[in-house]
């Protein structure tokens, strides 16, 4: 690795926004500041990659087990007990722990995983290096954000090994369950420390997402404009904006909650019988909690989302050789994405007893959203139309995100339709959506974003054919998963149950509950191939021997192999094109890098 | 050592898949480093194609096996448009699937790259963009439009002449109160609870409650054709009351009483016909998170005719009297109820 060192001077020159950057080192760095206290946002993209494939190991190992519990309510699986102990005596999970295990895999997945890990890595990764940046605007609240990330990872972490257990109330925690110690033992210190976690994580969360805002907005490099930004970036700036919007409403609702639960306030609090005896709180209400945890929670899952359709935008334009289709088209409908995001959260209370009127006001606009979404499947389909596709690794996961979107993005049409959602809210076909939707489209353009970028980040390629085993096995997986639990969910089968054998409505699926758990548990072997394959690749995998090996017209690929903090050597690219354009350049390459000047005559795209 | 062998094969497989891989990896290498070797991109593309053949193939073997099992004979009358309203918006989301996949997947397999290919330099067409923001916004304005129709009709005033009845959450049950023959739910206060004699925390200072009655088995007994009006409660964490027979669901929070009504068309002795399952019961099913015994908080419906539900409320006693009777001090409203034949009969009886 060069460690390449930037002179302050060739900085101030390229461009004003540039002038007050700092922070290149000029002596040999100590591997403590390299590698772990490091402000070199590539260095801070890996942390956070490798931090989110070590929590999605346990989260989906989590779910393995739960799965187990679900296919199989009468065996015993003395494997279990080595690993959760008296959690799992003789074999099999007992129901407070399950609930604990699904909570728990709920919180990892969707704000471990695919929040900090997902945005973290890539916006980390790529808005200073394909907007021309030697770095983020904060390099320092940046590494902030990423500690802030780890100690409240080890919060988390710890909450798994305390005596009651972690929280076991859902991933959404609802009080009064999550607030009072008397309903679950998991309200009790899980409790506690999944808020402190968590507060913490939306600490790291805001750090990051104000830097990315102010770095996009700020630091472009000369000539680049907005218009001329990668759909990537256009992407994490929204992603960004959605964060910091909202999680300081999320924050509120957990102080008041840590308030609720330890010092004797009745804000989520009302007319309570527990434990023998009643409760002093009155006034409150439970469903003031839920208002402020979806007034997050919708935007959210477009937080979880926008980066992979930045990725799969900048993926399927590469590989088919061809312009994203419908550029404006694509960031006015993520412009219409964010700000519908912000009025849609109430579609996940209509049976809370809300007024029926304001329901069906968000039944409006629930389904306008669809809209935006419809046009971007209709722009990539038209994008990879009369290609030169190249199915590479990043381009299946790619084809595979897009599949995905659409297969869980139509059935949101079915919840977010209040007549019928009242039969389907809480079932398994709302597991079926939101799985297929966020939790596998989602990784599947974070999956193309790793195969894509990995070159990048390391100076290697990983191997194609774990990469392309591991693409098949994931998507039929997925499918195999989570297809057939629609049919469960149009029965009516709640979710977050332990055991449906009781049940006369909801008993005919136990085969159907076995092969969905078999599924699983081979799915979760295909993810260890990715890992072992991303770790080995790391150190030996092929080297990269060309700047540019995608052909790709974007800056991120004018570095060096392996850049050095601070990006470029010498000066910083000065951008003349958008990023797509793909068509002959005149010297047998069928892309123009943006770093070319127009021709003569030439107009911009 | 069952565990220790299975974790062997495991690292052996895994051993042996990326053996195989990295001699495919230098294989590529050796045939020379081209941007993507054409022969994987034919295998790729195929694939693709075939994933997507077989796809359809497994969502219709999947189909098949599971239609029976999935929407279980609507019970109630706006059931029926539930029905109706889901089938619609299962065949245009089904037919809107089915085109943006097929274009997805052959699309793929169409323009793969090839020697002499040079894609198509194609970056927008307001005309198309126009035409796919329209469609899917008229598209969403009809699923609305029936939407909200229906969804007025099930959340709109319950019918004046609907019985009325109670059900409240507890951790890990539900309780049902009749109004008994004064028809009116009395007064409740959670402070007045006490699991031995007043689970619901009546307030006996109310008459209406006198004659009240409380099922804990969380059996709830409706009338066919007669509609229901349900008050929801919880005494203490969220619940949810979710009837899948009768396409409803309400959650029961704790300090507010929300409420649902429905029309039962079929009784449960119908239904055990329809279904062929002697075992057929409504049941009620918890659909709220709730706690450790969440999965088993189950209630049931029994759905009868008028003179099966009479014939079963005789025999009921109020709670009144099975838990206060004799400590009943100023029984002055009470006693005087001259012709009490259902309900309270006991009530007087024991006095
Ligand atoms: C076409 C656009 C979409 C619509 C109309 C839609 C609608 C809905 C509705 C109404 C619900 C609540 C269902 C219920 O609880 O009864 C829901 C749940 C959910 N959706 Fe979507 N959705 C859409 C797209 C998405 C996307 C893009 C994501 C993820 C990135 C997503 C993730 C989720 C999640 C995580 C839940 C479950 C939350 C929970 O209760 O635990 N949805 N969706
Ligand atoms: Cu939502
Ligand atoms: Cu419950």
């Amino acid at each position: 690795m060069s460690d390449v060192i930037i002179q302050g001077t060739n900085v101030a020159h390229t461009h004003d926004a540039h002038g007050g950057h700092h922070g290149h080192e000029h002596h040999e760095q100590h591997f403590i500041t390299k590698y772990i206290f490091s402000q070199d946002h590539k260095v801070i993209a890996k942390q956070f990659l490798i931090t989110g494939i070590i929590w999605a190991i346990i989260g989906a190992l989590m779910s393995v087990f739960f799965r187990l519990q679900l296919g199989f309510p009468n065996e015993t699986f003395p494997i279990m007990e080595k690993f959760l102990g008296e959690w799992a005596k003789g074999g099999k999970l007992n129901p407070e722990f399950y609930y604990a295990l699904v909570t728990m895999h709920g919180t990892i997945l969707v704000f471990f995983v695919l929040t900090a890990g997902l945005s973290g890595t890539f916006a980390n990764l790529l808005i200073p290096l394909q907007i021309g940046a030697r770095d983020m605007a904060s390099p320092f609240m940046n590494m902030l954000s990423y500690w802030f990330f780890f100690l409240s990872s080890i919060i988390m972490f710890v909450s798994l090994f305390i005596q009651t257990g972690p929280a076991s109330g859902g991933w959404t925690t609802y009080p009064p369950l999550s607030a009072l110690k008397e309903a679950s033992l998991g309200s009790g210190l899980g409790m506690d420390l999944w808020l402190v976690s968590m507060a913490l994580f939306v600490v790291s969360s805001l750090l990051g997402g104000l830097n990315y805002i102010s770095t996009i907005l700020n630091m472009r490099t000369k000539g680049m404009t907005m218009t001329r930004m990668p759909l990537t970036i256009w992407a994490l700036l929204f992603t960004a904006i959605l964060g910091v919007l909202s999680f300081p409403v999320l924050f509120s609702g957990f102080v008041l909650l840590i308030f609720d639960r330890n010092f004797g306030t009745s804000f989520y609090l009302s007319e309570i019988f527990i434990g023998g005896k009643a409760l002093p709180h009155v006034g409150g209400s439970a469903i003031l909690y839920q208002h402020l945890f979806w007034f997050l929670g919708h935007p959210e899952v477009y937080i979880i989302m926008l980066p992979g359709m930045g990725m799969a935008s900048e993926v399927l334009s590469n590989h088919s050789r061809k312009p994203i289709f419908g550029y404006s088209a694509m960031i006015i409908s993520m412009i219409g994405i964010t700000v519908l995001a912000f009025v849609v959260w109430a579609h996940h209370m209509f049976v809370t007893g809300m007024s029926p009127f304001l329901g069906s006001i968000f039944v409006l606009l629930t389904l306008l959203i669809a809209v935006p979404s419809a046009v971007k499947v209709f722009n990539w389909l038209t994008t990879i139309w009369k290609g030169n596709i190249r199915f590479t690794v990043p381009m299946m996961f790619a084809i595979g995100f897009v599949s995905l979107f659409i297969s869980g993005g139509l059935t949101g049409l079915f919840l977010g339709n209040s007549a019928l959602d009242i039969h389907l809210h809480d079932t398994y076909f709302v597991i079926a959506h939101f799985h297929i939707v966020m939790g596998v489209s989602a990784f599947f353009g974070m999956f193309a974003g790793i195969y894509h970028w990995f070159p990048k980040m390391f100076g290697r390629f990983m191997n194609n054919t774990l990469g392309y085993i591991h693409f098949f096995i994931t998507l039929a997986g997925a499918y195999l998963i989570f297809w057939p639990m629609h049919y469960e969910g149009i029965a009516g089968m709640p979710r977050r149950y332990y055991d449906y054998s009781a049940w006369e409505s909801f008993k005919q699926f136990e085969s159907l509950n076995s092969f969905i758990s078999i599924a699983a548990v081979l799915v979760f072997f295909a993810q260890l191939i990715f890992v072992v394959n991303f770790f080995v690749s790391i150190f030996r995998g092929r080297k990269m021997t060309t700047q540019n090996p995608w052909g790709s017209p974007t800056l991120e690929w004018t570095t060096p192999i392996n850049p050095g903090h601070g990006n470029w050597e010498g000066d910083i690219p000065e951008v003349h094109r958008w990023p797509y354009d793909y068509k002959d350049d005149g010297n047998g390459n069928d892309f123009i890098s943006q770093t070319t000047p127009l021709k003569p005559g030439e107009e911009a795209h | 050592m069952s565990g220790f062998i299975s974790i062997l094969l495991t690292g052996l497989v895994f051993v042996i898949i990326y053996q195989i891989a990295k001699a495919s990896e230098y294989a590529t290498i050796l045939r020379g480093e081209g941007k993507i070797n054409a022969r994987v991109n034919r295998t790729m593309a195929l694939l693709l194609v075939l994933f997507f053949v077989l796809g359809l193939y497994g969502i219709w073997l999947c189909h098949d096996a599971m239609v029976d099992k999935m929407l279980p004979v609507s019970a109630s009358q706006h059931g029926v448009e539930y029905d109706s309203m889901l089938l619609v918006t299962l065949t245009v989301t089904g037919i809107v699937f089915f085109i943006t996949q097929t274009l997805l997947f052959w699309f793929a397999y169409r323009y793969q790259s090839t020697e002499k290919r040079t894609s198509f330099f194609f970056p927008h067409n307001n005309k198309l963009e126009l035409i796919w923001t329209t469609v899917p916004a008229i598209a969403m304005a009809v699923l609305v439009a029936i939407g909200l129709r229906n969804w007025g009709k099930m959340t709109g005033a319950a019918p004046k002449d609907a019985t009325v009845v109670e059900v409240v959450g507890k951790q890990f049950n539900w309780i049902v109160r009749y109004p008994g023959k004064d028809g009116v739910l009395g007064k409740r206060d959670f402070r007045k609870i006490n699991d031995a004699n007043n689970v619901l925390g009546l307030d006996w200072d109310d008459k209406d409650n006198k004659d009240d009655i409380i099922a804990q088995n969380g059996e709830l007994h409706l009338v066919v054709n007669k509609p229901v009006s349900i008050l929801i409660g919880s005494r203490d964490v969220i619940h949810d009351v979710g009837l899948p027979h009768f396409r409803m669901k309400m959650d029961a929070v704790p300090g507010i009483v929300t409420t649902m009504w429905f029309t039962p068309t079929i009784t449960t002795a119908k239904m055990k016909e329809i279904t062929g399952n002697k075992d057929f019961v409504y049941e009620i099913s918890c659909d709220q998170m709730c706690g450790k015994g969440h999965y088993s908080m189950r209630g049931t419906i029994i759905v009868e005719t008028q003179e099966e539900y009479d014939a079963w409320m005789a025999k009921q006693q109020a709670y009144y009297a099975a838990n206060n009777a004799p400590a009943a001090a100023p029984a002055a409203e009470g006693t005087t109820a001259p012709e009490q034949k259902t309900d309270s009969v006991k009530a007087i009886t024991m006095k």
